[in-house]
């Protein structure tokens, strides 16, 4: 990697609803754009090569891996972090049920677990308990063995349901 | 002690919600990679590219014309004490070697720091590491024991003949080659467990910066041991130990890697005092998976004996431990042979015992404790040589157990430990009863009959935990861990800080010792917090390891809630004219045994303590302050369990597929039920990783050949399966709150019940696999083979 640092760039993008304008070094990660220069430390990063999914956020509704993007293919794009997930006090149905659930022990793998579950069941609001554990198996997880964010992320899609079906009638 | 006398335990026992989750639910935890500080710059490490060789020049002129690069350092630059960690042994027995915070001269590992490149920017500093340029003199590496063991082999450290740091044979009972001499049966096992990394999703990482306020190096820092990284910092900086402050903010895990002291930690003060400006070094993974601690691979050669009624008779062992190139601080390279050989015979009667056990030094990097240290490779040895017993005598492998596990407790072994009660015959008794009560022997049986390979295999274990003083010190190690200590402080409201030597990453603490506080005075959860992690804020504490937490420092905050509530009712009772026997604890207050309409409030009392000094009884001092530390002068206490796993082995590909996970564990009273249950699934998730997937290799020039997550296998959510949880409860006698430790238990006994459920599967084949990790060609191989032969004798 060739030091490039006068290499700069700015670049605009909406995070968590707000729009933010940075100037940055083309070569620096989404990942550190939003942890460092934005201070939205929520976002995690265990391995920078795009398998441990802790640094997952929601580009334009979608899983990302913010350590594989650059801050500058993010122009123009809506991002979501965990920090967008509760209200002011109160932690979403999602976070609440991995609280119920125990799906975190160190919580360092949480964000990224979170905003994947958060996406995956945007899209796939009837995924049944195989489905969900095939979603999350895309991410790590070296406390929990997994069970209890299956449990979580299962419960919070169930309520949900529940919760639409009461809409409706 | 005396127990305070409080109402009955409304929170200990009960699974309340964690206190820690909504701030790491939000993303609102503060690890350290999350601090930023004014000025602060940025540090990599340049590190050796050789196994095993002599530097002969290292040029870090070209680093320093890298942009945004700072300033670079090599060992001579910084000039710091090495970290030496000992053992108080003979010559014949131990051999003392240094760890060099930057190697100066010789290298021993691929990924040993050689200098420390400092820089405004991360990418920067990655910039200037690889614009060192290092010359070696390269020396044939040590890569395994059979070439750490030749004779004339190349020496890792100049010191250690034999590439041996530790040989010692702990037993030997009198007479032991006459029993296997008349024995009816002996059975021999061969048992080799891969390298693993322990892997805490949060690499390691350190952020140091000089209060001139203070005159103290402030560092930020992940470690399960701040006191010690306290200690060797100033040490090798030769700097009073107040001088150092050492702070833990949330941690991403630690598996036991993160309690031994770190070089490059130390290297990041150094840096930061020289530049007067904030350092931070955040690991990256591939120097997590290569150049951090490693841990596991063991060798295990063993023959036991046994009458023909199936009751072992002897057990002879050799171990030998590969501890790669340094000895780590402060458990030294005994930590795993001296495990292993204080510990082998386990749950089980064993009547004579010998025992030798090796650390062997290699080129490879260095190992620390990690979760289970020892037990989950004795244990499946040791299951090994029960599993095969069985065969040969036409047993049961419950049976030659259920005849074997100790029944009788207080029961002093030929280990000469004394193990306090357990359920180890309850536990496997029960875990049986449940695979067989949901059919899985009847499904094994209709598998087999569909040609399908269904195995079905246990492992039985107990796990000394709270090792106190005494039984660090029989390790004989320079520093001996074993105390620990706790503070509790109610301020004027009534609110109650408990401060603790232990430090949590991922075990809830913050709830647990809530929990055990809150009940001792009668206060709700929501009036207490915990502190931990910070050398400022208690004098001592040996951290979080050997699931010591709760055993230990729970029975310390136990302690000093207690003292401080004989403060509160001592308070009481002269305020109210009554006699201190008539006082209770009750729901935040203090009130009378026999009157609950009379009392005062603890908010009421601390405002005495505090703001009204002049209503004090004379002679009572002021404030709401305790201090109470937690020993165990015994051999500490044993949590038990048994495991029972259902595999079935795929033929073409010869993947294991874990189709039912059942684990009855026995951690005394658990605290908080969640807690323990989510202690165990991780556990086992990290024994099933060690059983079937992780592996830390080199080739053949020791070059490490996982560097990311595409070649080191860390297990998904896709071969974890969901694990069933029943819990005994055998209080331990020894802890305050009868607890015993819980973090480890999972790991321990998962790789003995994987790997005896996959020998079961391949009984048909006649193969029986004593090495972990599995690997599927073996595995398919085996099937394979099998399939043949029947179908040749099938034509015959
Ligand atoms: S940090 Fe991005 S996938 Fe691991
Ligand atoms: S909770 Fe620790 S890594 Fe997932």
């Amino acid at each position: 990697m060739s030091s490039n640092s006068t290499d700069h760039q700015l670049v605009s993008l909406t995070v968590n609803g707000t729009a933010r304008e940075v100037v940055l070094d083309s070569r620096r990660t989404l990942a550190d754009t939003l942890r460092h220069d934005l201070g939205l430390t929520g976002t995690h990063l265990a391995c920078e090569h795009g398998i441990c999914g802790a640094c997952t956020v929601l580009v334009d509704g979608r899983p990302a891996r913010s350590c594989l993007m650059f801050a500058v293919q993010a122009e123009g794009k809506q991002v979501r972090t965990v920090e967008s997930l509760s209200g002011d006090s109160r932690l979403s149905d999602l976070q609440q049920a991995f609280a119920d659930r125990h799906g975190l022990q160190c919580g360092f793998c949480t964000p990224g677990f979170l905003m994947l579950a958060e996406g995956f069941l945007a899209e796939n609001p009837d995924a049944d308990r195989k489905e969900i554990r095939e979603a999350v198996s895309s991410n790590l997880c070296r406390c929990t063995g997994y069970q209890t964010i299956v449990d979580a992320v299962e419960h919070c899609a169930t309520a949900r349901r529940g919760h639409q079906k009461g809409n409706v009638q | 002690m005396n127990r305070t006398d409080t109402a009955p335990s409304p929170l200990v026992g009960t699974a309340v919600p964690r206190r820690e989750d909504p701030r790491l639910l939000t993303g609102r935890g503060r690890f350290v990679d999350d601090i930023q500080l004014p000025r602060m710059l940025h540090a990599q490490f340049v590190r050796s590219s050789v196994a095993s060789g002599r530097l002969t020049s290292l040029d870090l002129s070209a680093v320093r014309e890298v942009p945004g690069v700072v300033a670079a350092f090599t060992a001579d630059d910084l000039d710091l004490s090495a970290i030496t960690a000992g053992l108080h042994r003979p010559p014949e027995e131990y051999v003392p070697t240094e760890m060099p915070v930057l190697a100066r001269d010789r290298v021993r590992f691929v990924g040993e720091p050689i200098a420390i490149v400092i820089a405004e920017d991360p990418y920067a500093a990655e910039d200037g590491i690889e614009a060192a340029k290092a010359v070696y003199d390269v020396f044939p590496p040590i890569l395994n024991e059979g070439t750490a063991l030749a004779p004339g082999a190349p020496l890792v450290h100049e010191e250690a003949p034999g590439n041996t740091l530790l040989d010692v044979s702990l037993f030997a009972t009198e007479g032991i080659d006459r029993i296997f001499a008349d024995a009816p049966c002996t059975v021999r096992v061969e048992s080799r467990t891969g390298r693993q990394n322990a892997l805490p999703l949060e690499t390691r990482g350190a952020l140091a910066q000089w209060d001139a306020r203070e005159e103290q190096l402030v560092v930020h820092t992940c470690t399960q041991i701040p006191h010690q990284v306290r200690t060797v910092m100033a040490n090798c900086m030769g700097l009073d130990e107040r001088a150092v402050r050492v702070v833990v903010p949330d941690m991403g895990g630690g598996f036991g890697i993160k309690c031994v002291v770190g070089r490059e930690e130390i290297a990041v003060g150094a840096a930061a005092m020289r530049l007067g400006r904030a350092v931070k070094w955040i690991e990256d993974r591939k120097d997590a998976l290569t150049a951090s601690f490693l841990a596991r691979e063991q060798h295990y050669s063993l023959r036991a004996a046994f009458d023909s009624d199936g009751h072992i008779l002897a057990l002879d062992a050799d171990v030998v431990c590969d501890m790669g190139a340094y000895s780590c601080y402060p458990f030294t390279v005994g930590i795993e042979p001296l495990m292993a050989s204080s510990e082998m015979p386990g749950v089980y009667r064993i009547p004579a015992y010998r025992v030798r056990g090796r650390a062997i030094t290699t080129n490879k990097a260095p190992t620390a404790p990690y979760r289970g240290v020892s037990r989950p490779q004795y244990v499946m040895a040791v299951e090994r040589v029960f599993e095969r017993a069985a065969r040969e005598l036409g047993m049961d492998p419950v049976e030659i157990r259920r005849r074997n596990v100790i029944t009788e407790f207080p029961y002093t072994g030929v280990n000469n430990i004394t193990y306090d009660p357990g359920s180890y015959l309850e536990s496997l008794d029960l875990c049986e009863k449940s695979l067989r009560d949901e059919g899985w022997y009847a499904r094994q049986a209709e598998a087999a009959e569909q040609g399908r390979h269904l195995g079905i295999g246990y492992s039985c274990f107990s796990e000394r935990t709270g090792y106190g003083t005494a039984a660090f010190a029989q390790r004989r190690m320079k520093v001996v861990p074993g105390f620990d200590l706790a503070e509790v402080r109610m301020d004027t409201t009534g609110a109650l800080t408990v401060t603790t030597g232990t430090i949590s990453h991922g075990q809830s603490h913050e709830t647990t010792m809530a929990q055990i506080a809150a009940d001792e005075l009668g206060l709700e959860l929501h009036k207490v917090k915990l502190h931990q992690g910070d050398t400022e804020r208690i004098a001592y504490g040996w951290g979080t390891f050997a699931s010591r937490s709760i055993a230990i420092g729970g029975s310390a905050v136990r302690r000093a809630a207690g003292k401080l509530g004989e403060q509160l009712r001592a308070l009481a009772a002269a305020l109210l004219d009554v006699p201190y026997e008539d006082t209770v604890l009750d729901k935040g207050r203090v009130r009378l045994r026999d009157d609950p309409e009379r009392g005062l409030t603890h908010v009421e009392l601390a405002e005495v303590a505090y703001l009204r000094a002049d209503l004090l009884p004379a002679g009572t001092e002021p404030g709401l302050t305790a201090t109470a530390s937690f020993d165990t002068l015994s051999d500490g206490t044993f949590s038990n369990a048994t495991h029972g796993v259902v595999v079935e082995l795929h033929e073409g590909t010869g993947q294991v597929e874990i189709l039912r996970y059942v684990c009855v564990e026995d951690c005394g009273v658990a605290i908080n039920p969640t807690v323990v249950e989510g202690q165990c699934r991780g556990g086992i998730a990290q024994g099933i990783a060690g059983a079937l997937y992780e592996h830390v290799t080199y080739d053949a020039q020791g070059d490490p050949e996982c560097t990311g997550f595409m070649e080191y296998k860390m297990p998904t959510a896709a071969e974890i399966p969901d694990i069933t949880i029943h819990h005994l409860e055998t209080p331990s006698l020894i802890t305050e709150t009868g607890a015993k430790g819980a973090g480890e238990g999972g790991t321990i006994g998962a790789p003995a019940a994987v790997l005896n459920a996959v020998n079961d599967a391949l009984r048909p084949t006649g193969v029986e696999l004593e090495n972990t990790p599995i690997r599927p060609e073996q595995i398919q191989l085996s099937l394979e083979q099998a399939a043949y032969k029947h179908k040749e004798s099938a034509q015959a």
